[in-house]
């Protein structure tokens, strides 16, 4: 009966999805790539991904401390998780013998300079997690490119794919190879990704448009054709998977229509070939995502769906 | 406090090119890599912001309104040229290292800024010392974004390794993206400070010169600008 007549403000459309709830659900889908990564690379890579969240964490609480103005434990933007996903994926996307002092350098920066200062969760113009990962890849060069540890000697399949040589594709899918701590294993990240699509965290436009494009790019301008073998090798090696399920699919950081979303996946499978083909480096997968970041307020803006009864440019549909 | 001290005062605190006015920014960015290169280009700058501002407050009374800014070039251009063959001749590397940048003085936009709201309508001593002002808070600006990029993109300062061997630099801040990140640092301090010294009551004090707190909201109708753009307009009708 009370809830029957119960008046309340708006919004009168509920939803029992939190933010909290759906960084969980994000955590709990990086586990097997995180789980993965600990087991291919060691006791350390646990420190790495440790410090990493710690560091992200720590940044985040101690900015929203400084700004704090209530008593309610809530108000601190820290208790939503979205730190200790920005955490992980930026120790995913770090090579295993990184200094640690980078590694945390890295979150905070992550944390500070791209969510933070912009306006915290929902504000942030580019995916943080790959800003920092940017940021310590420019700054660090050496330290960040050094994929070697004690059971992979050598480059990354890509770079070793792109100095012409064989790559066995087989320990690419299951991930027994040089890279960086999450990224290496297609099989753990694609249960990952089945996870949170089951959950409807995420769809697949996003990383279907991306993946479809690069495929198509890939074998036009790559010099190999659509040969199966090298096509599959492109796929599975690098950042792409954990890019493309992960890190294009977040919701700050992503258009909202669903056109626009198709747009950014065709953008974003663009720039990882012209970077992975054409660029002198082997791989492209985290500066193509974070320039389709920041296209997304342009994409947003041709996309937006026309409201009903209006005609395209807001105006009313006469009668 | 005396018209030419409140001048270098005004120039170098309350409305330091860099960090309150965001002019020049485009020598700001590019050449702080390193603090000499910084202390070079501020004082560089400087020395042609002074000469430009004596000369052009001197002519005030002779050049015409409708071609003043062709004249502040020509005398700007003048300068620059004078001081960028004395950098040739007497410190070349720093002559190389600044490059471009020390011909496009000539077209920075503090020198112009001052020649157009200070000197051109106001009397030469005071003039001087806004050049001078001006351009010590830029040249201080400058050696502060470029020692800082200097020491976390190198780990060097004034050219001297200051970190043991095992310092590991932060290269970005040697390169493009660490000019703005050092720069909104910098700029975000010193709004702090403002804004910490305004609620403590103790705001920058009044100075009795005829001009009222700061150029940009100027509404003091015998101040500077006010009066220029006055007289601008009556010539006009």
């Amino acid at each position: 009966m009370s809830e029957l007549y119960r008046v309340s403000s708006n919004p009168h459309i509920r939803s029992r999805v939190t933010t909290n709830g759906l960084m969980l659900a994000v955590i709990v889908a990086l586990m097997p790539a995180t789980g993965f990564g600990i087991y291919n690379f060691g006791p350390r890579a646990f420190a790495v991904i440790l410090v990493t969240i710690l560091s992200t964490v720590l940044t985040e609480f101690l900015f929203g401390l400084c700004k704090w103005k209530g008593k309610v434990l809530s108000h601190l933007t820290v208790t939503d998780l979205s730190a200790v996903v920005t955490g992980l994926l930026l120790a995913l996307n770090l090579p295993v013998s990184i200094p640690l002092w980078m590694a945390a350098l890295g979150g905070v920066f992550a944390i500070l300079a791209v969510k933070m200062l912009f306006g915290g969760l929902g504000q942030n113009f580019m995916n943080p997690a790959l800003a920092g990962r940017c940021f310590l890849l420019i700054s660090f060069p050496t330290a960040m490119t050094a994929f070697e540890c004690d059971a992979y000697t050598g480059a990354t399949p890509l770079a070793a794919l792109k100095a012409g040589e064989q790559v066995n594709v087989l320990d690419m899918v299951i991930g027994r190879t040089a890279g960086t701590i999450g990224e290496t294993s297609v099989i753990a990240i694609l249960a990952g990704a089945c996870i949170l699509i089951l959950l409807g965290v995420i769809d697949l436009r996003i990383p279907g448009s991306y993946i479809v494009t690069f495929v198509l790019f890939a074998g036009i301008f790559g010099g190999h054709g659509f040969n199966p073998s090298w096509i599959s090798a492109q796929l599975s090696g690098g950042g792409l998977m954990l890019g493309a399920f992960f890190m294009a699919t977040d919701y700050v950081t992503r258009p909202i229509t669903a056109k626009g979303q198709y747009v950014f996946g065709v953008f974003l499978g663009l720039m990882t070939g012209i970077f992975r083909i054409f660029g002198p480096g082997a791989e492209g997968v985290s500066y193509a995502i974070i320039l389709g970041n920041l296209l997304v307020p342009l994409i947003e803006k041709y996309t937006r769906p026309v409201a009903f009864g209006y005609r395209k440019g807001g105006k009313r549909r006469e009668k | 406090m005396n018209k030419a001290g409140e001048r270098l005062y005004n120039g170098l605190v309350k409305e330091n090119p860099t960090l309150v006015l965001m002019l020049g920014m485009c020598p700001t960015l590019a050449v702080t890599t390193s603090a000499m290169n910084g202390l070079g280009m501020g004082l560089t700058t400087m020395v042609v912001l002074a000469l430009s501002n004596l000369l052009i407050s001197l002519l005030r009374n002779l050049i015409p309104n409708r071609v003043r800014i062709p004249a502040f070039i020509v005398i700007i251009a003048s300068f620059v040229t004078a001081v960028q063959l004395l950098l040739e001749a007497y410190l070349p590397s720093l002559n190389k290292s600044l490059g471009v940048y020390i011909p496009l003085i000539v077209v920075n936009c503090i020198i112009l800024g001052r020649a157009e709201s200070y000197a051109y309508s106001n009397p030469v001593i005071p003039s001087l010392f806004d050049g001078i002002g001006m351009g010590l808070g830029f040249s201080v600006a400058l050696t502060c974004i470029g020692a800082l990029r200097e020491i976390l993109g190198a780990g060097e300062l004034f050219g001297y390794g200051i970190f043991p061997e095992s310092f590991q630099p932060i290269r970005i801040f040697g390169q493009a993206p660490g000019a703005f990140f050092v720069l909104a640092a910098l700029t975000a301090l010193q709004n702090y400070v403002k804004n910490r010294r305004k609620s403590a009551g103790k705001a920058y004090e009044k100075i009795g010169s005829g001009c009222s707190e700061d150029c940009m909201n100027c509404k003091d109708s015998k101040g500077c600008t006010k009066k220029f753009y006055d007289e601008a307009g009556k010539e006009d009708r």
